[in-house]
């Protein structure tokens, strides 16, 4: 499927000229907002994009590409993206704004950073990001080396739930992360002869065709499962790979620790485990004997609504099939016990032997360790300034350096009270927290009002732009930017196909061009970008090329990525002896730094705050689970509302809801209903989905509608289909990670004009807020 | 892959037992014929999802090429394959002849060959 392209026009260099086209060869990757890196062929004519099309030699994709990429010459130029910095006239909010040059405003950068340097100190500096695009190192950069401050957090996404419980889990574990094995890793994919097919996926927690996340392309689940791959899919909702499925475990949302550990339970009872491995290369396996033995799977069946009968059944069918992998996703981080349910699925690898096996689930490093992502430029910080660090000390996950964000509920503690210090100032780069990633979107949106000063970098106008921002700056799209990505393998250049739109910057532009200005001792020995790619390409230990010679390589794969049985060789540990970077050298079961740390050492279940089990009260008010977050095909989380083609996919938000539940209830498809809680209400439309539990309902995030005004009271809506009006913040698991977006509860009913007078955005922005959250 | 000087008729030969509904060939396919909203060269239309009496699901998508689908002739009087047959994410659009393609209709199951 993938050999028959023409080779003659399909060509391997980087560069060429094709007719009166200039063709790049390159990857993509930030913006448009995806995980994934795609290899790309950009067709431009005097500096404009005028074409593009999936390369056909990235092994990554082989020529294919999602809609997204396709629809790239709408996005680069929409005439929406921000043109030139804008400097806010009015009042925040107000939506009015000047047009500035890149030199008046970092003017204004600069006077506000001196000034709070010398009034308040540099940590009362914060920014917050997003998720992972290539938007990471550079406001890690911009935060740490240059500002000088240690708070860099993730745009208020409580519990950091996203990813950083599952590579935590990962990283105690076995010191490393990994990842399911789809050949992906190998230039010659399906046909490097050491590779195997696995045998069996267990999708659990997400939905990889949709979300593409972390680095793996959803579509490889296909490939595989046309090589003859059987799947097991774990979620509450049936997906089209649920229904392709072997076995789909339709589970109660936030339950995804007990299954795991019935999982266990399953394995070790039967004696379906790899002794070899546990034998040889683990640490503390009796521990987990005695734990899982708190969970048959009757229980398990009775926590997870889950039939007793198929928990068994998956569970024999993955522990038998060899190699087997599991693809876990974000479901995982969005629950109370979001590391419980991550280290007893990384537990369930070992287990089986499946760790670094062809087929089964591999240590992966970014190429050629040519990423630190979030963690860039943490040597910059002194220990007295880490000291400082908000909210750190509380969570010593955060403190041990597991993670490099500071804890966002503790930094909404911090803007709402105004300790340990009163925030003087926010960065917010590729983010759109009230969008999107806070959870109590309102709450969020009252505190950040409180910060005096706030700059956003961004491709549009956001509604957190508007209501925060005393500058905005333009951002260049992926097509527009000399950068390199190094998340997993190849190492791949982003090199630029067109001349940047109006006057945006990239992101690395914008790091150099404030480097030099506050920090000259840093950054002056950059002449410009190349030169400081060149510096990330190859300090530390890296490769021996420079950036041009990256672009020219298009990919490069990192051979220690597709080294299978990496513990055996010794090609983990510094000190080349064989073995995990752990302190027992083992994969450990249980966890002696949890111990140090005071937490339980081994995976359990955590019920969910709000749900059946904890709060029976609540639900006589509120009977509906709430589950959150499905992806849509056309829209990364809150991007792409603006682009005509992507909005004929998705026109409205839309909610799931079982044909019978919605029948009791007198809603019809397509109606518009509330979802309603404690905290708050949003308005999404009805769909039917007969694969959902009558009792479990499923809202769409990251709704704002760049069709409407943008001032407040109206503020793009903001808040009116927000489906964080309902959702948490401060209420997360007890090592401070993993929160329930996906585990809450909620009452369904009909939109009529009597109960729609007032819009939610015009109740958080000028009203105060929902009445119960001011009670 | 270049379209012969024969007259054979040439069409497009799709394994929907693997077409997900990721919209790929829909947009990439509006982006070559320079459609508008509301426009298609291709659409995909969904059976299911509904329990057969064993328990198993049926979902499936089926791709339909609309009156407007051209094989993408310019494309292919470049060398390169229609547009939605390149990008489709799960590789299973297949363009050529159609007595070709009905050699390989026959190889599997839940296939479906169109004629132009
Ligand atoms: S998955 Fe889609 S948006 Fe992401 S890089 Fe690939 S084509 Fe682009
Ligand atoms: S062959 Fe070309 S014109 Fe026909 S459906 Fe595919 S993309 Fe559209
Ligand atoms: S591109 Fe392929 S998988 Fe996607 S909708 Fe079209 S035919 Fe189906």
């Amino acid at each position: 499927m993938f050999e028959d392209f023409n080779m003659e026009l399909y060509r391997t260099e980087a560069r060429w000229q094709e007719g009166e086209y200039t063709v790049t060869r390159t990857s993509v990757w930030t913006a448009p907002g995806c995980h994934n890196g795609c290899g790309v062929l950009l067709y431009s004519k005097n500096g404009k994009l005028e074409k593009i099309e999936g390369d056909p030699n990235a092994p990554f994709n082989r020529g294919r590409l999602c809609l997204r990429c396709i629809n790239m010459i709408e996005q680069v130029y929409s005439n929406d993206r921000l043109k030139w910095p804008l400097k806010r006239v009015g009042e925040k909010g107000d939506n009015k704004w000047q047009r500035i040059t890149w030199d008046e405003a970092y003017d204004i950068i600069e006077a506000k950073y001196n000034e709070i340097k010398d009034n308040h100190g540099v940590e009362s500096i914060a920014t917050l990001v997003g998720t992972g695009r290539n938007s990471m190192w550079q406001p890690a950069v911009i935060t740490r080396a240059i500002f000088g401050s240690p708070n860099l957090c993730f745009g208020f996404l409580s519990g950091d739930s996203c990813y950083q419980p599952r590579m935590t889990a990962n990283l105690i574990k076995l010191g490393d992360c990994v990842i399911s094995d789809c050949s992906q890793t190998h230039p010659l994919r399906e046909k490097n002869s050491e590779w195997k097919k696995p045998e069996v996926i267990v999708v659990w927690g997400n939905n990889p065709l949709v979300s593409n996340g972390d680095g793996f392309m959803g579509h490889w689940i296909v490939d595989m499962m046309r090589l003859g791959t059987k799947l097991i899919v774990v979620d509450p909702a049936l997906t089209w790979l649920a229904a392709k499925a072997d076995i789909w475990l339709r589970g109660r949302p936030g339950t995804d620790a007990a299954l795991a550990l019935g999982f266990l339970n399953v394995i070790i009872n039967e004696d379906l485990y790899d002794h070899d491995f546990v034998e040889n290369w683990t640490y503390g396996f009796e521990d987990l004997v005695e734990r899982v033995k708190e969970y048959p799977p009757e229980k398990v069946a009775d926590i997870t609504w889950i039939p007793k009968d198929q928990i068994v059944e998956a569970a024999r069918m993955y522990a038998k099939a060899k190699p087997a992998a599991i693809q876990w996703g974000l479901a995982i981080d969005m629950q109370m016990a979001a590391m419980e349910a991550s280290g007893a699925i990384t537990d369930l690898m070992a287990l089986t032997g499946n760790i670094d096996v062809p087929g089964g689930n591999i240590i992966q490093r970014y190429a050629y360790n040519r990423s630190k992502k979030y963690g860039s430029a943490i040597e910059y910080i002194p220990e007295e300034m880490l000291l400082k660090r908000i909210g750190t000390y509380e969570s010593p996950i955060h403190e041990s350096g597991y993670t490099p964000f500071i804890p966002p509920d503790k930094l909404l503690e911090c803007l709402e009270t105004g300790r340990p210090y009163p925030v003087q100032m926010l960065w917010l780069q590729g983010t759109n927290p009230i969008a999107n990633m806070a959870g109590e979107a309102p709450r969020v949106y009252a505190a950040m009002k409180k910060v005096p000063f706030c700059v956003v970098v961004d491709l549009f106008m956001t509604p957190s732009a508007v209501a925060f921002a005393d500058l905005v700056l333009p951002a260049a799209m992926s097509v527009e930017r000399d950068s390199f990505r190094a998340w997993w393998t190849p190492l791949r250049s982003i090199a630029r196909g067109a001349e940047q739109y109006e006057q945006s910057k990239s992101d690395e532009e914008i790091v150099l061009d404030l480097g030099k200005r506050i920090r000259p001792d840093r950054f002056d020995k950059y002449k410009d970008v190349n030169e400081y790619l060149t510096q990330l390409l190859k300090e530390d230990g890296g490769v021996d090329y420079d950036f041009d010679t990256l672009v020219e390589r298009v990919n490069d794969f990192w051979d220690w990525d597709y080294t299978y049985q990496k513990h055996e060789k010794g090609l983990l540990r510094s000190d080349g002896q064989p073995g995990f970077v752990t302190p027992t050298g083992l994969y450990e079961f249980t966890s002696p730094l949890f111990d140090v740390w005071g937490f339980d050492m081994l995976p359990k279940h955590i019920e969910p705050v709000e749900g059946p089990y904890t709060t029976p009260e609540l639900m006589r008010e509120f009977p509906l689970i709430l589950t959150t977050g499905n992806r849509l095909w056309g829209c990364f989380h809150s991007e792409h509302r603006q682009l005509p083609t992507m909005r004929e996919i998705h026109p409205d938000p839309m909610m799931d809801i079982n044909p019978q539940t919605a029948k009791e209830l007198g809603i019809n498809e397509g109606d518009w209903v509330w979802l309603e809680n404690r905290r708050g209400r949003c308005k999404q439309k009805a769909r039917f989905n007969i694969g959902l539990d009558p009792k479990v309902v499923r809202g769409e995030h990251g709704w704002w509608f760049p069709e409407k005004e943008g001032a407040e009271p109206t503020l793009y809506g903001v808040f009116d289909s927000n489906i964080n009006n309902l959702t948490t913040m401060g209420v997360h698991g007890p090592t401070h990670y993993g929160a329930p977006y996906k585990s809450t509860v909620c009452k369904v009913y009909k939109v009529t004009p009597e109960n729609d007078r007032v819009s939610p955005t015009e109740i958080v922005t000028r009203m105060g807020g929902f009445s119960y959250a001011k009670r | 892959m270049q379209k012969g000087e024969d007259n054979a008729r040439y069409g497009l030969l799709i394994d929907y037992e693997y077409c997900t509904n990721c919209h790929t060939c829909e947009v990439a396919c509006k982006k070559e014929l320079g459609l508008k909203p509301g426009e298609y060269g291709i659409k995909v239309l969904e059976d299911g999802p509904r329990q057969n009496p064993s328990g198993k699901w049926e979902w499936s998508y089926l791709p339909v090429p609309t009156s407007l689908c051209n094989l993408c002739e310019k494309r292919v009087a470049e060398g390169r394959k229609p547009t939605c047959v390149h990008h489709c994410q799960s590789g299973i659009m297949y363009y050529g002849p159609v007595e070709e393609l009905a050699k390989k209709l026959a190889e599997k199951p839940k296939m479906v060959l169109y004629s132009k």
